[in-house]
């Protein structure tokens, strides 16, 4: 059930808890209680919004910056990782298996502004070893939802 | 030319489906939401696809044998003994054929004579009363109606049988109401057919799309049915196939044998890349099913909610994929409904007069769509009768 739950507030986390009781053939209030209980247990962590950054703003730039860290002795990745969440200017962290530990994720107005961060904010921080920067170009997908043009690719009733 | 003189009379009669129309309307205008097609809007399982792209990179593009190929119909009757209960045998008993409507035709075609009747439950999908009309047969309607879930009683079955009753169309799932017939309706009627001669056509198309409680059940699995059963299967709706053209017909030898001879005649055999994939759709593909099938379904119980939400009583379907609201409260007739719909508020649906006469009063509206699209146009549609 929450399985089922969760994949219609990834589409939509806007819909109607009615409609999602009615969809899941469940009461309101048990769909209430579990989103409410979910939000409790920190598994829903928030209600956001997605946007096309390019198309929102021409220029705007995304970046991924893989960095390599040395784990500390104390606390492993955690102290750097925590560090990094606290620059308003990073929307995301995560740790990584593979070739970089962690990968911050930071939109900036211009290529320049990111590429000056990375330098003086996240490459002087002791026990990074060494940045490497990737700038996503375009969109295609995210969230389970395809970008581009809105046009309808719905042939039925028109081929 | 005298085209009148030309053509035949009985063409000329038959009036074009009252289904494309209103999609050929909503074709023209820009930005109408459509809940009016009835095909599925997910895309061909990729399985299926691989399997065709594979046949096709082989070179496989001969002509198969009339009947279908020996795998497919291998995999049919398998298939059907598992979904079904009835066995059939795919030496003579299975003739595939260019989708569940060549499949009708063929039965229809294959058991009427000049002046007999052929019963038709209604409202119902639209190419029963055409066909029986072209091969010289009578068309009769048995009313279904919304107080006994849109299913067709014993009652009605027996108070239009006459001696000139030829065969029984059975619709279920059924389009455009999504009535679905339990095995005990269905044995009420197997009770009258018992000791007549009339034959049933089953047309099972949206047999795996069933939702709540009640699974399909086909008459044929029910004792000393089977016998006298044509039933009609595809592979449009339950793997989302439509445009593959593929479908067959379950029978007993002495009808399905005369069957065999006019799609030999006029059809040689069912496409052969259609017929080399869908060996995979039957084998392979039944969490696709499955899948497909919860989407539906929480479609479907998502629809019934928002009509009912904005004051349109609506029967509760149990199969296919449309629900099938009474609007006689707003005093259009479904027509008028539809048409004012479209202009007014761009949204296509399609009148239930399309399916017969008994679906007056009633629009079909399809929920083979996204959640998204579902939920705009029923907004639309919530303004439209509130206004
Ligand atoms: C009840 C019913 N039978 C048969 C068909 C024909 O399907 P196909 O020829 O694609 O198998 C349809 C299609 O809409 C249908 O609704």
């Amino acid at each position: 059930m929450n399985e089922k739950l969760i994949k219609l507030l990834r589409q939509d986390s806007r819909t109607d808890p009615r409609e999602l009781a009615s969809m899941l053939g469940v009461p309101e209030s048990e769909v209430t209680d579990r989103i409410a209980k979910l939000e409790r247990d920190g598994v829903i962590r928030g209600y956001t919004v997605l946007i096309d950054e390019e198309r929102l703003d021409r220029n705007a730039v995304t970046a991924q910056i893989e960095l390599k860290v040395t784990p500390q002795a104390e606390n492993g990745y955690d102290g750097i990782a925590e560090r990094l969440c606290g620059f308003p200017e990073i929307a995301g962290v995560q740790l990584m298996s593979g070739n970089c530990d962690l990968l911050v994720t930071m939109r900036g107005s211009s290529f320049r502004d990111i590429a000056f961060f990375v330098s003086e904010n996240l490459a002087t921080i002791d026990g990074v070893m060494s940045t490497r920067t990737k700038i996503i170009l375009r969109r295609y997908k995210e969230e389970g939802v395809v970008f581009g043009d809105d046009d309808d690719t719905d042939e039925r009733g028109k081929l | 030319m005298n085209y009148d003189s030309l053509l035949s009379d009985k063409i000329k009669s038959l009036k074009p489906s009252g289904i494309r129309k209103f999609f050929d309307i909503a074709a023209t205008m820009d930005d109408v939401i459509s809940l009016s097609v009835g095909e599925p809007d997910f895309k061909t399982p990729w399985r299926v696809r691989r399997s065709a792209i594979t046949s096709l990179e082989k070179g496989r593009t001969s002509y198969t044998s009339n009947s279908g190929t020996l795998a497919l119909r291998e995999a049919i009757a398998t298939y059907t003994a598992k979904q079904i209960g009835v066995t059939y045998s795919p030496v003579d008993e299975i003739l595939v054929t260019v989708g569940g409507s060549e499949a009708i035709d063929l039965a229809i075609r294959a058991l009427v004579n000049l002046g007999d009747e052929v019963l038709i439950p209604e409202p119902c999908f639209v190419c029963y009363s055409p066909i029986t009309e072209m091969a010289g047969g009578v068309p009769v309607p048995l009313v279904t109606r919304e107080e006994n879930g849109f299913k067709l009683t014993a009652e009605n079955l027996k108070s239009k049988i006459t001696d000139k009753t030829k065969a029984l169309v059975l619709p279920f799932p059924n389009n455009p109401t999504g009535a679905v017939m339990t095995e005990s309706d269905l044995l009420a009627i197997a009770e009258v057919l018992k000791g007549t001669n009339i034959a049933v056509i089953s047309d099972e198309i949206y047999s795996e799309l069933t939702y709540g409680g009640d699974k399909h059940v086909s008459i044929a699995s029910l004792p000393n049915m089977r016998e006298r059963v044509v039933v009609i299967n595809g592979f449009s709706k339950a793997f989302a196939m439509t445009g593959w053209r593929l479908g067959y017909a379950l029978a007993p030898k002495p009808i399905l044998s005369q069957m065999l001879k006019l799609h030999q005649f006029a059809i040689m055999c069912a496409p052969t890349t259609s017929q080399l994939a869908a060996v995979t759709a039957l084998t392979d593909c039944a969490d696709d099913v499955a899948r497909m099938v919860d989407e539906y379904d929480m479609r479907r119980r998502l629809c019934v909610q928002l009509l009912a939400d904005m004051g349109l009583p609506c029967f509760t379907p149990g199969g296919a994929f449309y629900v099938f609201p009474n609007i006689t409260k707003t005093g259009l007739t479904s027509e008028e409904f539809c048409v004012r719909l479209i202009n007014e508020k761009k949204v296509a649906v399609v009148p239930g007069s399309a399916f017969g006469a008994s679906g007056e009063g009633y629009v079909r509206i399809s929920y083979a769509y996204s959640l998204k699209h579902i939920g705009e146009a029923m907004k639309r549609i919530a303004e439209f009768v509130n206004q």
